[in-house]
């Protein structure tokens, strides 16, 4: 990932407006699928810039947190607050694009542009698109079809399709599970680059080592309850290293 | 052949028909929804079939049943585990009400071919105008709706998370669909419907990458079809939908061909 500039000025807004403001938070949080409670009386907060790791074994509740952050799961109790104009940006673990999934890499990033009722694309916004695909290392690839893009390009993709909305809290879930392990470093690299630059990052990951690698502060999620604070107090991994 | 001025309808009308198809279908195909396409086609055949019975026009009847259940379809197998049995039992019904509605109406035989299987030679001007005002108003709800259409069809992970607003274009875009099936029954009939709406769509993705050139490609994949299909049936007296059907899926098979030997 050498070589690879991001663009400062795009954050640097939201750094200093938000110094005093926490970008989220959360307080006595109840997450339930009808009786069964998921997370129960969780209170954190993210701070502008923080690169927070949240981490847990399989079924401690990250996704239900995740869709509850998106409003697809309302809180059984308590509350989620994010700072006024919080604007979020989501990578998923994986998405289901099929070989021959039609679209190249830029058109795929371009998606998420704004919502405009104009089908075509204006000269600023073609601009803003291949910005973020040469901060991305996307750009020699652009034109390929993002279906035979590889797992870490197509990860690369959607970081640049999230980013292409200009988030100030960039959730990434579990983006790092399906790749190899180089390709881990490189990806979340990458994230520091953009998280350098401003942009406030949290991280759902069952992986300790680049939890601890990364992270400025963590979350972490068992069956019976939760901790949370600076990484360099992240307890030691229940199985004793990383997956 | 232009002298004639069915013929000179039938192209017109065609050239619509095949527009709106390549238009809609890239996206659904885009939206795996081909089968629904082919279960609204039958449905439009019940409609048809209804009009008829109760002396309407058979476009009429089309709207009706299609604009009606194409929400109702699309909501009931959003589940892909039962999306196959949600459409098969829906096409079984209505197929079964649309031989009912036939044969409670004194004229079966030749109303039911020309649902069925179109019958473009035989469109009148007024037909023409209803089928171009149609086409519009899908073609203009497609241009409004385009970038949250592309978004939701080709990325639905992360246009769940970005405010696409899913929901609201899952059905307005069903609701076109409908349309669209309704105005292609016209030369194809309901029968072969789902050969301009979702195979000059499916080829086209074979060809090329980008949601306007495939839109495009389908376009011209579908005028390829409807055009020559209206000139070898004006040639030997066969049927348009057979030549259409032929043209069609010799295409969509050449795009595999194409892409096999990419992928080698």
């Amino acid at each position: 990932m050498s070589g690879c500039k991001v663009n400062t000025k795009l954050y640097a807004k939201s750094k200093k407006e938000g110094i005093k403001i926490a970008l989220l938070t959360v307080n006595d949080l109840t997450l339930a699928y009808g009786e069964h409670e998921i997370i129960r009386d969780l209170s954190f907060q993210i701070q502008p810039g923080d690169f927070l790791v949240v981490v847990g074994e399989n079924g401690v509740g990250k996704t239900t947190l995740v869709r509850a952050l998106f409003h697809q799961l309302k809180p059984r109790h308590g509350q989620i607050e994010f700072a006024a104009g919080t604007r979020l940006g989501y990578v998923p673990q994986f998405r289901n694009l099929v070989r021959d999934y039609p679209l190249s890499v830029r058109d795929f990033v371009a998606l998420n542009l704004p919502l405009k009722l104009t089908p075509w694309l204006s000269k600023k916004e073609r601009q803003q698109v291949t910005s973020i695909l040469r901060q991305t290392n996307l750009l020699p690839l652009a034109d390929r079809p993002l279906g035979v893009a590889s797992g870490g390009e197509k990860q690369r993709a959607y970081l640049a399709q999230a980013l292409l909305a200009h988030p100030q809290l960039l959730i990434l879930d579990e983006s790092t599970a399906s790749l190899d392990n180089e390709v881990k470093y490189e990806l979340l690299d990458l994230v520091t680059k953009f998280q350098m630059a401003g942009l406030t990052v949290m991280f759902i990951t069952h992986d300790w080592e680049l939890a601890k690698h990364y992270g400025s502060r963590f979350l972490h999620l068992t069956k019976t309850g939760y901790t949370t604070g600076p990484i360099a107090e992240l307890p030691a991994s229940p199985k004793g290293g990383a997956e | 052949m232009f002298a004639l001025s069915f013929m000179r309808y039938a192209f017109f009308a065609s050239t619509f028909i095949a527009v709106v198809a390549g238009t809609v279908g890239v996206f659904v195909v885009a939206r795996n929804l081909s089968f629904l396409t082919h279960t609204l086609s039958e449905i439009g055949f019940a409609g048809a079939a209804f009009a008829v019975f109760m002396g309407w026009s058979p476009l009429a009847g089309m709207l009706l049943y299609t604009m009606a259940s194409s929400v109702m379809v699309g909501q009931m197998s959003t589940e892909e585990s039962r999306r196959e049995a949600v459409i098969s039992a829906t096409s079984a019904l209505f197929i079964g009400l649309g031989i009912l509605f036939l044969s409670l109406s004194s004229q079966t035989a030749s109303s039911a071919t020309s649902i069925l299987f179109g019958s473009v030679v035989g469109i009148s001007q007024a037909e023409v105008y209803q089928l171009i005002g149609l086409s519009v108003v899908v073609l203009v709800g497609i241009f409004l709706l385009y970038r949250r259409l592309k978004f939701s069809s080709f990325d639905r992970t992360g246009a769940r998370v970005n405010g696409v607003g899913e929901r609201v274009v899952a059905v307005i875009f069903l609701l076109l669909v409908a349309l669209s099936v309704s105005v292609a029954a016209q030369i194809v009939g309901s029968l072969l419907i789902f050969i301009l709406l979702t195979l000059p769509a499916a080829s086209a993705k074979y060809f090329t990458t980008g949601t306007a050139k495939m839109i495009g490609l389908a376009i011209l994949f579908a005028l390829t079809g409807t055009w020559t299909g209206l000139y070898l049936g004006y040639l030997t007296n066969w049927p348009v939908s057979f030549f259409i059907a032929v043209i069609e899926v010799g295409i969509y098979l050449a795009a595999l061909a194409n892409r096999h030997r990419q992928a080698d």
